[in-house]
């Protein structure tokens, strides 16, 4: 392996004319520079507003370095109506939701070797868990692609674990009339770090609910993209993370409603606590001019549970048609409600109880919309770990 | 028989302005199976007194005491003074994001009880309390207080009384926001509550309609951060046919 990346694949349907060193700045979200080749993008220097808030010089060897493109680790629950394959790079079905628009996912996109394709079929519904353990340190790329067939049903969980240095695509596709769950799980050893872009694409009455839960790792950056291409599609965009001492953890969120009676809503909601915790919420909603009868709500909350922490939430709104359902958004970062706290306590529950119940019952607002009951009992008990470490003041 | 006693309180606050005085001298004394109706105009004090007892930090007591049984009220943390036998329920009780009704409820009843209700029996009690208080069972999978009507969240305020069975509770405009069919199941509630536990009541209120539903047995007019005036069930009357204009002679509380 060298530390050039090979060539890119064919299929290129997002790459767009403006790209860097072009004269016309990029506007709008749908026109930022997309490619599958690394030399396209220029060195990263931390300014560039796609990674002015991530930790840059804690990750050039996932930006810049020889990746190791050979399979990641992925041990797929078997389950009925689910096909599991390793694709060659030259695959059709790759690209065919996304392109990377920055440097280390076409770092990773042009290194993996062969792609991880999971395919549901049935239209009962079932729920497939990816064991993503990483071996050891060494950086890595990773390809993934999840599809839901016309009409299928399913829930996919990518479960990562080990002390990982991955960068990686998610391609997910949830073609006509589907339903389908996408989880994304970092419960990542404490040193990892992991770069992911997952690329959506949702069809005429399909529905996407993708799930961010970031509780480990040192830097974690997910960021999510998800068009909703057919009319009536819906994209459910949920994001829990809880950031200890000295955590980067960071999602970047892009909805495109391109067709008409599209229907988007995004909650993330995270927990920051201790020395240098720290996290960053970008959500950019567009609604395209074609998108009209559109309703959209983004909404991103973070509780503050000690000093020396740093949230960032910043919400985006694009709005190219004037014939929208609904189109909103809210941010807020805030300290406990004293008011919750006192209502708990002046029903015999102790100071230290009624601040987890709150903090619990913040976050568990994002796990009760999951919809699956055997996960939401496992992410509830990875909370309480969670709270358990730390003494909440 | 339990006794709870307020004498001589001055409570003040923090404000933009500086430190403003609220309550100047309050006496009182509630005893079990006793349902006191604390009546006044608006600013008179009267919430104020309610948050004081249950020991919500904005409130500072510059002098005077609260016993409850001879125990300093005062001493005590918000929750010691739950779990020592009082209640309150709130005007505006709070919505609290992913907290259970059945969670929350369990787990106050634990904190009070000081161990865990047997299941079957807590199951029980606890639907029987929310279909008395014509409160749907699916209530107990909603978050607490979380886009629930005005009544609803008074109506779940009863629930948690008639649960957690308090020695004292205070009441605090409990009556405001409902309409006639909901003041007759809270005070029907209410009532049922008195009559199961022997209840001692403080029942804070502008008017006097709910008085018709829940019968005081003494009534006390506030204004001005004090007692002026006490009386029976007659003197509520009165303030129904008159109202409080002959008490705000002098200065009041904004």
């Amino acid at each position: 392996m060298t530390s050039a990346p090979s060539a890119a694949p064919e299929a290129a349907p997002l790459q767009h004319a403006h790209g860097p060193g072009s004269p016309v700045p990029v506007q709008t979200r749908s026109e930022r520079f997309a490619s599958a080749s690394h030399a396209d993008f220029p060195p990263v220097t931390g300014r560039e507003l796609e990674w002015r808030l991530t930790p840059v010089a804690r990750i050039s060897d996932l930006l810049d370095g020889a990746l190791d493109g050979a399979p990641f680790p992925a041990t797929v629950s078997p389950a009925e109506g689910v096909r599991v394959e390793w694709v060659a790079r030259d695959d059709a079905r790759i690209g065919s939701a996304g392109l990377a628009e920055e440097r280390a996912a076409a770092n990773a996109w042009s290194t993996t070797e062969q792609a991880l394709v999971i395919t549901l079929t049935a239209e009962e519904a079932v729920t497939v868990t990816v064991d993503r353990t990483a071996p050891d340190a060494t950086p890595r790329a990773a390809h993934t692609i999840i599809t839901a067939a016309p009409n299928a049903r399913g829930t996919v969980i990518l479960d990562h674990r080990g002390p990982a240095r991955l960068t990686e695509n998610v391609e997910i596709i949830a073609e006509q009339g589907s339903d389908l769950t996408v989880v994304s799980l970092q419960e990542w050893d404490d040193e990892a770090v992991h770069l992911s872009s997952h690329f959506g694409r949702v069809e005429r009455d399909a529905r996407l609910k993708h799930v961010v839960v970031s509780l480990g790792g040192a830097i974690v950056r997910v960021n999510p993209s998800v068009h909703l291409a057919g009319d009536g599609a819906d994209g459910q965009l949920l994001g829990l993370y809880f950031a200890d001492a000295g955590q980067h953890l960071e999602q970047r969120v892009y909805v495109h409603h391109i067709a008409p009676h599209t229907v988007s809503r995004v909650t993330y909601k995270g927990a920051l606590n201790g020395e240098g915790a720290r996290t960053v919420w970008v959500g950019d909603v567009l609604i395209g001019r074609n998108a009209t009868g559109t309703d959209s709500y983004e909404q991103n909350r973070n509780l503050v549970l000690s000093d020396g922490t740093r949230a960032d939430s910043i919400p985006n709104l694009e709005i190219e048609t004037g014939e929208i359902a609904g189109a909103g958004h809210a941010s807020a970062t805030g300290r406990f409600d004293d008011e919750q706290l006192f209502y708990l306590r002046s029903r015999g529950i102790d100071e230290q109880e009624a601040r987890r119940l709150v903090v619990l019952g913040f976050l568990l607002e994002v796990v009760q919309k999951i919809g699956d009951a055997d996960l939401e009992a496992r992410l509830l008990g990875l909370l309480e770990d969670e709270l358990a470490a730390v003494e909440v003041v | 028989m339990s006794t709870l006693e307020i004498r001589d309180l001055h409570v003040s606050i923090e404000t933009d302005q500086g430190v403003k005085p609220i309550l100047r001298g309050v006496n009182l004394t509630i005893s079990s199976g006793e349902t006191h109706a604390i009546m006044g105009p608006n600013g008179s004090g009267k919430s104020t007194l309610a948050y004081t007892i249950a020991g919500h930090p904005r409130y500072t007591v510059d002098s005077g005491t609260i016993t409850l049984d001879g125990e300093d009220v005062l001493e005590m943390s918000i929750d010691e003074r739950a779990r020592a036998g009082l209640f309150l329920a709130m005007q505006y009780p709070v919505e609290i994001p992913g907290v259970t009704v059945s969670n929350f409820l369990r787990t106050a009843k634990t904190a009070i009880d000081g161990e865990a209700p047997a299941l079957r029996s807590w199951i029980k009690e606890l639907k029987g309390s929310m279909e008395a208080l014509r409160m749907d069972a699916s209530f107990g999978e909603r978050n607490v207080n979380e886009g629930f009507s005005g009544g609803e969240k008074k109506r779940h305020e009863i629930v948690q009384l008639e649960l957690l069975k308090p020695k004292i509770a205070v009441l605090d405009e409990t009556d405001s926001g409902l309409d006639v069919d909901a003041l007759k199941i809270v005070s029907e509630g209410v009532n049922r509550v008195k009559e199961n536990t022997g209840l001692g009541v403080l029942l804070i209120t502008h008017y006097t309609r709910i008085l018709r539903y829940i019968q005081p047995d003494f009534v006390h007019v506030f204004v001005d951060g004090r007692v002026a005036e006490e009386g029976g069930p007659e003197l509520a009357e009165r303030l129904e046919n008159e109202g409080y204009d002959r008490y705000l002679t002098g200065s009041t509380v904004g």
